[in-house]
């Protein structure tokens, strides 16, 4: 453990973590550790004023690596029925090549957490929702079960669970017949700890992914944002997501 | 019209065999229909052909042509109300009627195949109000009331002159509400298929078209169950109204492919859903285009060809099209994957860069033709209770001109009897 | 027909009479101190507690658990014969004793989990600052990208 003490103040924690991101070669950076955040006292609200967001060097990101995959099934306990096509997936892996050059890249892809989802512009009952920091979730108690925001999701996000369900994780409660997908771990984030992909992705993999608040300058993401190029997937429809990524 | 009498309105006589046979045998399809949805709800949307690619399969084929289908029947009521051709006014109680029946088999469908039925509630309770969605469910309560008033105002003895107020009004309101239906696909910006501003108006020709096939074999089959007369002054005006209607169609169908093919990044599904894989091209050319539009307008507009037989025959490949071209727009749209990375060729363990297969369930086919079977079961109810059909639809009880035709002829025959005597 | 009208009210007001003679069901102790209210007020409100808060959590993300479906679960829940708590199939399940006798659905564990998350796993929530729980590798000096 480094100096993380209890005893020190927010601004320190922060400063320390705000320093794991650091520059080997140009357009490769090493992300040491992910950002972590404070546990927001229970009885607040979430704040307009954060928003959190992911930075996934796709660089870093091996192929043959499924650990965030993995982290995020055990997290949210997420059955497979051996139906490929129905079964949920928060998270996949996915490879691309470019057919002229061989320009292969491998990385996950989840709830882009846009902050135009056209999910929630599409929900009739307004259970597809954009939380005041930038999370964007199911309120599966008014989910109908119309899949209207799969249809609108650019991402393909989003599941829809196709059979009774038992033994939910308490923190994901899912049944049948409504719509779901990442909700970028908010158990896990209101609490202040990272997203299980994360963290996955930093003790089995290479440390491809960083979380943080994209408006909070003392933390990691919003600095390597602010310094080195990264992309939206399909920014050209203005969803402006809060999934970024680098080396695509 | 003045020179015309009132027309007698009578219900349909429910105590004929073929009449309750078909109550029957509709209650049947339907109650078989309500089963299919138990089985698809109990056990969850996994037996269905539907899964995380293809989200939207054959209840909404079903309940999307009914949909609007509903709003095209009520057009045969418009002409005369709004715009005053009196000749149809006497199948306008009908055409309501028809449209309410449509609109309530699709809903059922619909509603049918949410993933959580038992909140129907809820949809009506919680309004996002930037959800085209949200405003269709506005739209179809609305048009039922609205249409409700105006068949009142059509019914009523006292009202009956008063009916083009409300008769507008719902003219008005089901072309918003058409627009809307057409709107859910043209908003999705992701889906290359689909985000086009043609897709309103197409919907509008769409309901147009199947909304008067289905009026016209209603009719046909209630008169000839019935045993009423029915001459050809009516259902030579719905004969070129259902050629224009599926000309429109198939025009703005064209277009809607033509404009997304002049788009760079839309010519493979354009590709796709005309000329590449068998299926989809297959329905489009040879359903759709064929036996949808082809043979209809063959059989509407060869004047050889000119029957009651005939006329019933294309309304009914018009249906058959109908769905086809439903199902292309709905199923072929979704089995296009998104485009996530323009340029890469993808592929992942959630089916990205591949085209989704889909095949029907026969619960899902099942459902789909219950709400067809709770729509006509509402209009065969419907019009052995009330009023609804006038007792003759004979050319000369409906048309003055052959009125006056036909008793010129016969005062001529009065006046020189024929010379071949 | 008359008959047959009769015999039929006379079959319902029996079912529907049944369970009353019985007197309405004892619930299954629970394993806390004290609950947050009266039982008295817990019975005619726990709904409206449970759907504010389940309202706050979800879009407000306030995560005050004391009066969670999650807190009801640890107190309440009921262990069946084998020593685990039994799920909402079961007819024991603290929820259903009551929603049984009152004829009213409890639509909650068509999602959430009926059962209570064993202790262990609760334990690894973090009470302090989540960097010690969750950042293993926090032995880089801290050094802004250059």
């Amino acid at each position: 453990m480094s100096g993380c003490k209890i005893s020190q103040t927010r601004r320190d924690v922060l400063k320390t973590v705000a320093g794991t991101a650091a520059l080997l070669a140009p357009g490769v950076f090493l992300v040491a550790a992910p950002a972590p955040s404070k546990a927001r006292p229970e009885d607040s609200m979430a704040q307009p004023s954060v928003r959190w967001g992911l930075l996934i060097d796709t660089n870093r990101c091996d192929q043959e690596c499924t650990a965030c995959v993995t982290a995020c099934k055990d997290e949210m306990r997420l059955p497979s029925h051996g139906r490929p096509a129905s079964d949920p997936q928060y998270i996949r892996k996915v490879e691309l090549a470019e057919p002229k050059t061989g320009f292969t890249r491998s990385l996950p892809v989840m709830c882009q957490h846009c902050t135009n989802p056209p999910c929630a512009d599409v929900c009739p009952t307004g259970a597809s929702f954009k939380r005041a920091d930038g999370i964007v979730l199911v309120d599966r108690h008014i989910c109908i079960g119309c899949r209207y925001c799969m249809m609108a999701c650019p991402y393909k996000a989003r599941s829809f669970a196709h059979e009774a369900q038992t033994g939910q994780a308490p923190h994901n409660p899912r049944g049948k017949g409504c719509v779901e997908a990442c909700t970028l771990c908010v158990h896990r984030v209101d609490a202040g700890v990272v997203p299980a992909c994360v963290e996955a992705c930093h003790a089995k993999g290479r440390g491809a992914m960083l979380f943080g608040d994209l408006m909070n300058p003392e933390h990691a993401i919003t600095q390597v944002v602010a310094q080195y190029p990264t992309s939206q997937i399909r920014a050209d429809l203005k969803t402006d997501p809060g999934i970024r990524y680098h080396g695509i | 019209m003045a020179n015309l009498p009132d027309l007698v309105y009578q219900e349909i006589n429910s105590k004929r065999p073929c009449f309750r046979a078909a109550v029957v045998i509709l209650g049947l399809i339907f109650l078989i229909g309500l089963g299919a949805a138990y089985y698809m709800e109990h056990s969850g949307h996994w037996v269905t052909g539907m899964s995380n690619e293809v989200v939207w399969g054959m209840p909404h084929v079903f309940a999307v042509f009914l949909i609007v289908a509903a709003s095209g029947a009520l057009n045969v009521a418009s002409i005369g109300s709004v715009f005053g051709k009196s000749v149809y006014k006497p199948l306008a109680p009908l055409s309501a009627l028809l449209a309410l029946a449509l609109l309530a088999g699709g809903l059922a469908v619909l509603v049918l195949d949410l993933g959580r039925p038992d909140r129907l509630i809820v949809a009506m309770s919680h309004f996002n109000f930037k959800s085209i969605f949200a405003a269709n469910i506005i739209l179809y309560t609305g048009f039922f009331g609205i249409v409700l008033v105006y068949l009142w105002f059509m019914m009523d003895r006292r009202l009956k002159s008063k009916s083009s107020g409300p008769g507008t009004f719902a003219f008005i309101w089901r072309l918003v509400l058409t627009t809307g239906t057409g709107s859910i696909f043209g908003f999705l910006v992701a889906r290359e298929a689909y985000s086009s501003a043609v897709m309103a108006p197409l919907f509008i020709a769409m309901s147009l078209s199947f909304g008067t096939a289905l009026f016209i074999l209603v009719m046909l089959a209630a008169y000839t169950m019935d045993r009423r007369p029915l001459g050809v002054v009516i259902t030579e005006r719905l004969r070129v109204l259902l050629a224009v209607f599926v000309a429109a169609t198939a025009y703005l169908a064209l277009l809607q492919h033509v404009t997304a093919a002049y788009w760079a990044g839309r010519v493979e599904v354009v590709d796709f859903l005309l000329f590449g894989s068998g299926f989809y091209s297959f329905h489009f050319w040879g359903v759709q285009m064929g036996i949808g539009t082809f043979f209809p307008l063959m059989l509407t507009l060869v004047p050889r060809m000119r029957s009651h037989g005939t006329l019933a025959f294309a309304s009914f490949l018009v249906v058959i099209g109908g769905l086809a071209q439903v199902f292309i727009i709905i199923i072929g749209g979704q089995a296009w994957p998104l485009t996530l990375f323009p340029g890469y060729e993808v592929e992942s363990s959630f089916f990205d860069g591949v085209v989704h297969g889909y095949s029907p369930s026969l619960p899902e086919i099942l459902l789909g033709l219950g709400g067809f079977a709770l729509a006509l079961l509402i209009v065969a109810l419907g019009t052995a209770i009330l009023r609804f059909l006038p007792v003759s639809l004979a050319d000369a009880e409906i048309d003055p001109h052959a009125r006056k035709h036909q008793a010129e002829t016969k005062d001529e025959e009065e006046a020189e009897p024929a010379p071949a005597a | 027909m008359r008959l047959w009208a009769a015999l039929l009210l006379a079959l319902t007001l029996i079912g529907s009479a049944a369970p009353s003679f019985a007197g309405p069901p004892e619930l299954p102790k629970a394993s806390g101190e004290k609950c947050l209210a009266e039982p008295a007020a817990m019975r005619r409100t726990h709904m409206t507690m449970l759907l504010h808060r389940r309202d706050a959590t979800m879009h407000q993300g306030v995560r005050a658990t004391a009066n969670g479906l999650k807190a009801c679960l640890d107190c309440h829940a009921v262990s069946g014969t084998d020593g685990q708590p039994v799920g909402i199939d079961s007819d024991k399940h603290f929820c259903r004793v009551c929603h049984d006798y009152a004829a009213v659905s409890v639509d909650c564990f068509e999602c959430h989990n009926p059962r209570p998350e064993p202790k262990r796993v609760q334990a690894a929530m973090p009470e302090t600052t989540p960097s010690e729980e969750t950042v293993p590798a926090q032995d880089t000096k801290p050094e802004g990208p250059q």
